[in-house]
C-alpha cells in the first residue's frame, strides 16, 4: 500500500509483568485503518480488544506496557510520545467513547462546560464561541432542547442521552479517528440502535474514521466496513465485514458466527466451540486456538500461523497456507 | 372481549399467573414526608400480569431494563410477595410454600441467576454448594449426597472431581453450569432462569443454551426464561411474553411473534435488533426512551413512543384481546387501525 494509512498498528505487543513472569496480553497485533473507514474489532472477553484500543489512545493502565511494535497516526509514531504530547493528540486527533458514559463525564460540571472546555483546549476558539459550538454539537446528537440541556449535569440525563453527550464530546475537536470501546453494551436494544445510527451519521459528516470495539456481531455487521477478529491477544482474521460473517476462513471465526442465535430460520442446536479461551498464563504453543479447533493438524501445535490470504480475507490459520495447498 | 382465551391461557398449566402485581414502597422517610408534606410513593414494578406456563414448555419474558421481568421471576419463586393477584403452581396458590408443609412445593421451583459470580458462595466448595438443597429437602445420607452431586456434575458436563474445587477456579460458563446443577439437585419441575447467559460470551452462551435444551428434553423441565436478548429468546422459547413498564403487552407463540409482531412495542423491539446477515433493510429508528416507572404515562403506558397513539390511548388503559394467535393489549389493534 503506497498511501499512508490513517492509523497503522505494527506488531504491537503489550505485556503485564507479574510475579509469575511476564504475561503477553497482546502478541504481534497488526492492522490499519484508512481515513473515514469503520473498522470493527470483535472477540470475547479477554481477547485483547480493549487493550488494543487503550494502547492507541495512550491510556494503557500500568503495569501494562507496550513491549514492542509501533502505532502510527498518519505516518507519525504516537506510541512513544511523552504524556504531554499524547494529551494533545488525544481529543484533538483521536476521540474516545467508552462503555460507561458516567465514567467519561465529570459529575461536578455541567455538560456544556465539559464540551466547551474540550473545544477551547484543542481549537483556537474563545469561550463564548466554544459554548455556541457546544450547543450545536449537542443538538446534532439529537438531544432535544440543547440550549437548555447544556446547563444540566450528567446525572440529569438518562443512559442513552449521556452516551450522546459522550459522542458529542469525542467529536468536539473534529478528530480524525474515534476509538469506540463497547459504546452500546450498557444500553437497551432500542437505545442501542439510536446510538449506533448516531455514531455512524456523525462520523460520516465529520469524516472521522472509527475503531469500533464490541463483542456484538450484529452491531459490527451493521456498522463496520472491515472487521478484525481477535483471539487470545492476536488478530486471527481480518477482512471485509460481509466476507468475515458469511465466509469466515478461520475456524474460530466460523465457530463464533455459528454460536450466535439468529432471528431468521431455526436451528435446534447452536454451533458449539468446546472449551474456553486460554488464560494468559497458559497460552498453548503454536496456534492459540489449536486445543479447541476441529481442524487441528500436527503443525498447529508447534508453529504459530501469521495472517495470510484466505479467500477474500486474511486469516492466521495453517489451513490456508499456500505452500501446503500447492 | 372479556377473558383472553388464546395463547395467554393453556389447558392444565404448570404455572398460572393471574393479574399479579408487585409494588415497592419507595416513599421518603416518615419524618421527611410529614415535614415537606410529600405523599407516599409506590414503584409499580409489576402491575397486573397474566400468563400461563404449560408443562414442559419454555416461556420467555422479554423487555428492556426496568420493565419488571426480573421482578416476575422473583415473584414466581416466592422471593417477593404479591401486592395483588395470585400465582398458582400445579393448581396450588404459591403462598402455600411458606406455610407448614410447603417445603415440597419449594423444591419443585428452582432458580438460576444472571451473575454466576455472585450467586455461588465463594467460600464453599462446589460439592457443598450443590449438596445444600439436598440437605434441606431430602433425607439422603452424606454418602448418597456425594454420589448425587457427582451425578449432577456429570449431567451438566463437568467432572465429578470438581466437587473439591472452589467457584473462583471456574470460568463464567462453568459457574453457570454449577448453578444449573444446584438447581437440578432436588428434581424441580420448573426452572426460573433470570438472564442465565447475559454475563457470558457468545461461544460460552451457545454451550449453556445447548445444555439447557438437552436437559429440558431429558428431564422434562419447564423453563421460565427471562432475557432482554430477542435472538436468544427466539432460539429457546416456545411462547413469548413481551413486557413494558410492568405489564405484558403481548403474548404469542414464538413463530407467530417473530413472523407477525402485533403490538407496536413488539414491532419496535424487533426492528431495533441489528441484523447480522445484512439483508440491507434499514433499521427503523426507535423514538424516545422508557419513561420513569415512578411516574408512568397515563392510559397505555407506551403511548408517548407509539406512532399509532390517539386521544383514547392517552386516557384509557387498554385491555387484553386476542388477535390471531397473539394476545395483545392495544387500542389501535382493537379498533382495527393496525392489524
Amino acid at each position: 500500500m503506497s498511501m499512508v494509512q490513517l492509523l497503522e498498528v505494527r506488531n504491537l505487543c503489550v505485556e503485564f509483568p507479574s510475579r509469575r513472569g511476564t504475561l503477553k496480553a497482546l502478541n504481534d497485533v497488526s492492522f490499519s485503518i484508512s481515513a473515514g473507514e469503520v473498522l470493527g474489532v470483535v472477540g470475547e472477553s479477554g481477547a485483547g480488544k480493549s487493550l488494543t484500543g487503550a494502547s492507541i489512545i495512550g491510556l494503557l493502565e500500568p503495569p501494562g506496557r507496550i513491549a514492542s511494535g509501533e502505532i502510527l497516526l498518519e505516518g507519525r509514531r504516537i506510541d512513544n510520545l511523552p504524556d504531554e504530547a499524547m494529551r494533545r493528540i488525544r481529543g484533538r486527533e483521536i476521540g474516545a467513547v467508552f462503555q460507561d458514559p458516567l465514567t467519561s463525564l465529570n459529575p461536578l460540571y455541567t455538560v456544556g462546560r465539559q464540551l466547551a472546555e474540550t473545544i477551547v483546549t484543542h481549537l483556537p476558539m474563545t469561550w463564548s464561541q466554544a459554548s455556541q459550538r457546544a450547543i450545536d454539537l449537542l443538538a446534532s446528537t439529537g438531544i432535544p432542547a440543547a440550549r437548555e440541556r447544556i446547563d444540566h449535569y450528567p446525572h440529569q440525563f438518562s443512559g442513552g442521552m449521556r452516551q450522546r453527550v459522550v459522542i458529542a464530546l469525542a467529536l468536539a475537536a473534529e478528530p480524525k479517528l474515534v476509538v469506540a470501546d463497547e459504546p452500546t453494551t450498557a444500553l437497551d436494544v432500542s437505545i442501542q440502535a439510536q446510538i449506533i445510527e448516531l455514531l455512524k451519521k456523525l462520523c460520516r459528516e465529520h469524516g472521522a474514521a472509527v475503531m469500533l470495539i464490541t463483542h456484538d456481531m450484529g452491531v459490527i455487521a451493521e456498522t463496520a466496513d472491515r472487521v478484525a477478529v481477535m483471539y487470545a491477544g492476536r488478530v486471527v482474521e481480518v477482512g471485509p465485514v460481509s466476507e468475515v460473517i458469511h465466509r469466515p476462513s478461520h475456524p474460530y471465526t466460523a465457530g463464533l458466527m455459528g454460536s450466535i442465535p439468529t432471528l431468521d430460520g431455526h436451528v435446534e442446536r447452536l454451533v458449539q466451540i468446546d472449551g474456553s479461551m486460554p488464560r494468559l498464563t497458559a497460552i498453548p504453543p503454536g496456534c492459540a486456538f489449536n486445543p479447541r479447533c476441529v481442524h487441528r493438524m500436527p503443525r498447529c501445535t508447534q508453529e504459530r500461523p501469521e495472517l495470510m490470504p484466505a479467500g477474500a480475507t486474511r486469516a492466521a490459520c495453517w489451513l490456508h497456507d499456500q505452500a501446503e495447498v500447492a | 372481549m372479556t377473558i383472553p382465551m388464546h395463547t395467554a391461557r393453556v389447558a392444565d398449566p404448570l404455572v398460572r399467573v393471574e393479574d399479579a402485581a408487585r409494588w415497592f414502597d419507595v416513599s421518603p422517610p416518615w419524618l421527611e414526608r410529614v415535614i415537606s408534606r410529600k405523599p407516599r410513593v409506590d414503584l409499580r414494578a409489576v402491575d397486573g400480569v397474566t400468563f400461563d406456563i404449560g408443562r414442559g414448555e419454555t416461556f420467555a419474558l422479554v423487555g428492556e431494563s426496568g420493565c419488571g421481568k426480573s421482578t416476575v421471576a422473583r415473584m414466581l419463586v416466592g422471593l417477593y410477595g404479591l401486592t395483588r393477584g395470585r400465582i398458582l403452581f400445579e393448581g396450588q396458590p404459591l403462598d402455600r410454600m411458606t406455610q407448614p408443609g410447603g417445603k415440597a412445593m419449594r423444591s419443585r421451583l428452582q432458580m438460576i441467576f444472571q451473575d454466576p459470580y455472585a450467586s455461588l458462595n465463594p467460600r464453599w466448595r462446589v460439592g457443598r454448594i450443590i449438596a445444600e438443597p439436598l440437605k434441606t429437602h431430602t433425607q439422603m445420607t452424606p454418602r448418597e449426597r456425594v454420589a448425587r452431586v457427582s451425578e449432577l456434575l456429570t449431567q451438566v458436563g463437568l467432572d465429578p472431581a470438581d466437587q473439591q474445587r472452589f467457584p473462583h477456579q471456574f470460568s463464567g460458563g462453568q459457574r453457570q453450569r454449577i448453578s444449573i446443577a444446584r438447581a437440578l439437585a432436588v428434581q424441580p419441575a420448573l426452572l426460573v432462569c433470570d438472564e442465565p447467559t447475559s454475563a457470558l460470551d457468545v461461544s460460552v452462551q451457545a454451550q449453556v443454551l445447548n445444555l439447557m435444551k438437552d436437559l429440558q428434553r431429558r428431564l422434562g423441565l419447564t423453563y421460565l426464561f427471562i432475557s432482554h436478548n430477542l435472538a436468544v429468546v427466539h432460539h429457546v422459547a416456545d411462547r413469548v411474553g413481551v413486557m413494558y413498564l410492568g405489564r405484558i403487552v403481548e403474548v404469542a407463540p414464538r413463530d407467530a411473534l417473530f413472523a407477525q409482531p402485533r403490538h407496536p412495542y413488539t414491532r419496535m423491539l424487533l426492528e431495533a435488533i441489528p441484523d447480522m446477515h445484512g439483508n440491507g433493510k434499514a433499521r427503523t429508528r426507535v423514538a424516545g426512551e422508557v419513561p420513569n416507572p415512578l411516574n408512568p404515562p397515563s392510559g397505555c403506558t407506551f403511548h408517548p413512543r407509539c406512532p399509532h397513539a390517539n386521544a383514547r390511548c392517552k386516557s384509557e388503559e387498554p385491555k387484553a384481546l386476542a388477535a390471531g394467535l397473539s394476545v395483545v393489549t392495544c387500542h389501535a389493534i382493537e379498533e382495527g387501525r393496525i392489524s
